[in-house]
Formats: C-alpha cells, sequence, structure tokens
C-alpha cells in the first residue's frame, strides 16, 4: 500500500492548523473587538467556505492563480511560485478552506469572555497585546483546542477544493481522500477501505482527545 | 489632586439618562459614592479608569490631562496608574493568587506584604475557583493595590467580606494607602460600613 497520500495529508494538515493559528487567531480577536459594517464583510468572507461548494471555490482559486494570466502569473514571473497544481497551492486552498473552523470556535469563545477580564489588565498596565497574551488566550483553551482539532480534522477529509487547485499527481497534490476517490475509479476497493479507515482512525482519535481533554482540563486547584 | 467635569449618556430601562458630574478630589482623601442602582456610580469609575469615555468633558489628575474631549485626548487606561477592584472582581481564572499580584508587579517584599494583608498567604497556589467569595474579593483587592496606584477605584470592594475580616482588611488598608498616598474612591450600597474611615462623600441621585 502506498502511504504517501496519507502522510502528504498529515503534512498539509499540520501546516494548515500551524498558519491558521498564527494568521486566525489574531484574526479571530482583532473580529471578537467591537462590530463595524466593515468586520460584518469580512466575517461574511471568511465564513464563505462554510456554505460555498469546494469546487466553487476552487474553481475561482485555479483562476485566480493560473500562471498564464492576472495574480498566478506575476507571482510565477515575479517569485517563481506556482500555486496551481503544487503543494503549495494545496496548503494556500486549505488555509482558506479551513478558516472559518479557527475564526468561530475561537471569536465566540474570546466573545463570552467578561470585558472585565481584560479591563483590569489594562488597570495592571498591560497592553492589549499583553492581555491578550496571558489573559485572554489561556482562558479559552478548551475552544483554542477545539478550533485547532476541527482545523486538523477538516483539512483531512478535504476533497473538491484540493482536487480542483490541486489536481491528482502522486506524492505532491494526491493526497488521502483524493487517493480514496482514484481507488474507487480503478475498482481497488481494498486500497478504498485502507485509505478510509485511516482518515476514519485519525479523525476519531482527534475527536476523542478534545472531549477527554475538555472533560478533565482544570480539576485540579493549584495551579 | 484629581479634578473633573463630566457628561455622559447612560442607558436606562426607563429610557436616556445623562450623567453630570464636576467635583474634585484632593490628593490623598479617601472619598464614598453611593446612590441607587443604576445611577452611574460604576460608569463614574469606569470613565476616570479610562475604560469608557464621556461624550463631554475633561479629567485631569496632578496636572496631567487625562481626558479632553474638546481637544481630543484620551490617556490610556494602561498609563493612567489606577487601581481597580471591580464589582464582579474580575479575576483571571488561569491564574493562582500568587500569580495574579506577580501579573501587575516584580516587587517580592510587596507581594508578601499583600498576601499577609489579605489572609491569603496560605493559598497563593490556589485559583479563584477554589477560593471563596470573600477570598475572591480580597484578592481582587490585593490585585487593584499591587501596582502601588496614585488613584484606587473600588466598586463595592467589602460586600462579601464578614464584618471581622472587613475590619481588619480595612485597618491594614488605612496604612497602606497612607503609606502609597493614593487617592481612592469607593462605591458602596451600605455607606455605614465606611464611617470613621472616609474623609468625604459623593452621593448620586
Amino acid at each position: 500500500m502506498d502511504l504517501s497520500p496519507i502522510w502528504l495529508t498529515l503534512k498539509l494538515a499540520g501546516i494548515t492548523t500551524v498558519l491558521l493559528l498564527v494568521i486566525g487567531v489574531p484574526f479571530a480577536w482583532w473580529l471578537s473587538r467591537g462590530r463595524s459594517f466593515f468586520k460584518i464583510i469580512v466575517e461574511a468572507v471568511i465564513t464563505m467556505p462554510l456554505v460555498l461548494p469546494p469546487s466553487v471555490l476552487g474553481f475561482y482559486l485555479l483562476l485566480a492563480f493560473s500562471p498564464r494570466h492576472g495574480l498566478g502569473k506575476w507571482l510565477h514571473d515575479s517569485f517563481n511560485v506556482q500555486f496551481v497544481f503544487s503543494f503549495q497551492g494545496l496548503v494556500l486552498a486549505s488555509v482558506i478552506y479551513s478558516m472559518p473552523f479557527m475564526v468561530g470556535p475561537v471569536k465566540s469563545a474570546l466573545q463570552q469572555l467578561p470585558a472585565a477580564l481584560a479591563e483590569a489588565s489594562y488597570t495592571l498596565g498591560k497592553t492589549q497585546w499583553q492581555t491578550f497574551k496571558s489573559v485572554l488566550l489561556p482562558n479559552i483553551k478548551p475552544s483554542l483546542l477545539t478550533a485547532v482539532v476541527l482545523t486538523f480534522a477538516h483539512t483531512l477529509g478535504e476533497f473538491g477544493v484540493v482536487l480542483m487547485i490541486g489536481g491528482n499527481i502522486p506524492g505532491v497534490t494526491r493526497v488521502a481522500s483524493i487517493a480514496v476517490y482514484d481507488s474507487v475509479e480503478k475498482m481497488d476497493y481494498t486500497a478504498a477501505n485502507n485509505y478510509s479507515l485511516i482518515l476514519f482512525s485519525i479523525t476519531f482519535v482527534l475527536v476523542i482527545a478534545v472531549f477527554v481533554f475538555n472533560k478533565y482540563q482544570a480539576k485540579s486547584p493549584l495551579g | 489632586m484629581i479634578r473633573l467635569t463630566i457628561e455622559k449618556k447612560l442607558k436606562a430601562y426607563h429610557g436616556q439618562q445623562v450623567l453630570r458630574i464636576d467635583k474634585q478630589f484632593a490628593t490623598g482623601s479617601i472619598t464614598k459614592i453611593y446612590g441607587p442602582s443604576g445611577s452611574g456610580k460604576t460608569t463614574f469609575l469606569k470613565v476616570i479608569a479610562g475604560l469608557t469615555n464621556p461624550e463631554k468633558g475633561i479629567i485631569i489628575a496632578d496636572g496631567i490631562t487625562w481626558f479632553d474631549a474638546a481637544a481630543k485626548v484620551n490617556l490610556p487606561t494602561q498609563k493612567r496608574n489606577v487601581g481597580f477592584v471591580f464589582q464582579q472582581y474580575a479575576l483571571f481564572p488561569n491564574m493562582t493568587v500568587r500569580q495574579h499580584l506577580e501579573y501587575a508587579t516584580a516587587d517580592e517584599p510587596w507581594i508578601k506584604r499583600l498576601l499577609l494583608l489579605g489572609k491569603l498567604d496560605n493559598l497563593e497556589t490556589h485559583k479563584p475557583e477554589y477560593l471563596s467569595g470573600g477570598q475572591q474579593q480580597r484578592l481582587a483587592i490585593l490585585r487593584a493595590l499591587a501596582t502601588r496606584p496614585k488613584l484606587l477605584l473600588m466598586d463595592e470592594p467589602f460586600s462579601a467580606l464578614d464584618p471581622k475580616m472587613k475590619t481588619e482588611l480595612v485597618a491594614g488598608l488605612k496604612i497602606i494607602l497612607q503609606e502609597l498616598g493614593s487617592t481612592t474612591l469607593i462605591v458602596s450600597h451600605n455607606p455605614q460600613e465606611l464611617d470613621g474611615w472616609v474623609n468625604e462623600e459623593m452621593v448620586f441621585e
């Protein structure tokens, strides 16, 4: 059995999750603070992948990053970067596609924290960043973990969007979900079952781990 | 000395009312503030701390302009050196008693003294959810003192304390506030509890 689609999937999910932690968490913080029409528009845009057919998103990414014209051509000519039919393209698509799974839970959790927590920190002379890092973020740990796992698990299961922008290049863009589809196409149900079982098991363990962590965390009275 | 003239709209069930205050507080004075619920006492403290802004007015503390609506001056809360005891304590659930104080100051002898003042020295490794209401309230007071504030704003700071603990804490607080030279404003629903301690009072209608 060729395990490269599994490794590629795990690599893609890992990189996407780390990138979304870096980008999505501060973004969620920004969204959680106050409301404006601009923020509503931004939030609507990043929520779109939840309801948009993945193939539609993939199609537009394919158009946008095609090396033949526009942005894709400029990136290719200026920096020799190609997002179409490449692993970088999968990462970009995954970051966009999984963004609401990171931003949503983190933003909700931050909004549910009492405003007085941040206010108390400000009266102690702490900056917004210090407050975010030392007070807000540690108090949304369960939601943060949920967001990380949802993002990782969602990326594991991506199909339409990665197929559109990445195609099915073994070792480069052929992730597990595409390998399942490909195996079924070739009537190789054993391989399809193997890939499916591995994906199912990883996802199941991740979700169980979140429930266990959230159930038992912060039970000790000591710091 | 703190001098302020402010105007702030308050949201109320029966429509909107306007909080208008023109007042000055001498350095080192202790003022009790009382009045009915919804009269703007907490909002007043938050305005002074810079946690909410009035529509009009000016706040000057020791010659420094903290807020001036007309001149668009608004010194951030972080730079006002204000200690604030929140009515609901606003303790950090992720921090132990000691970590609350360490977050505010690196002065170890000061931390030890505060822990003794609040009788929390044997609970310093406990997080807020494992403290009683009275212990949480004492921690909120200690945290507000940790930065040695020049202005201490306390919103119902003794409501969860038993009479004996309150008497002891107030005795210790008097000494510390005198040492720091802090100007103190205390909102209380029970003004009698502050008799013999405060030297000014302010009534909200």
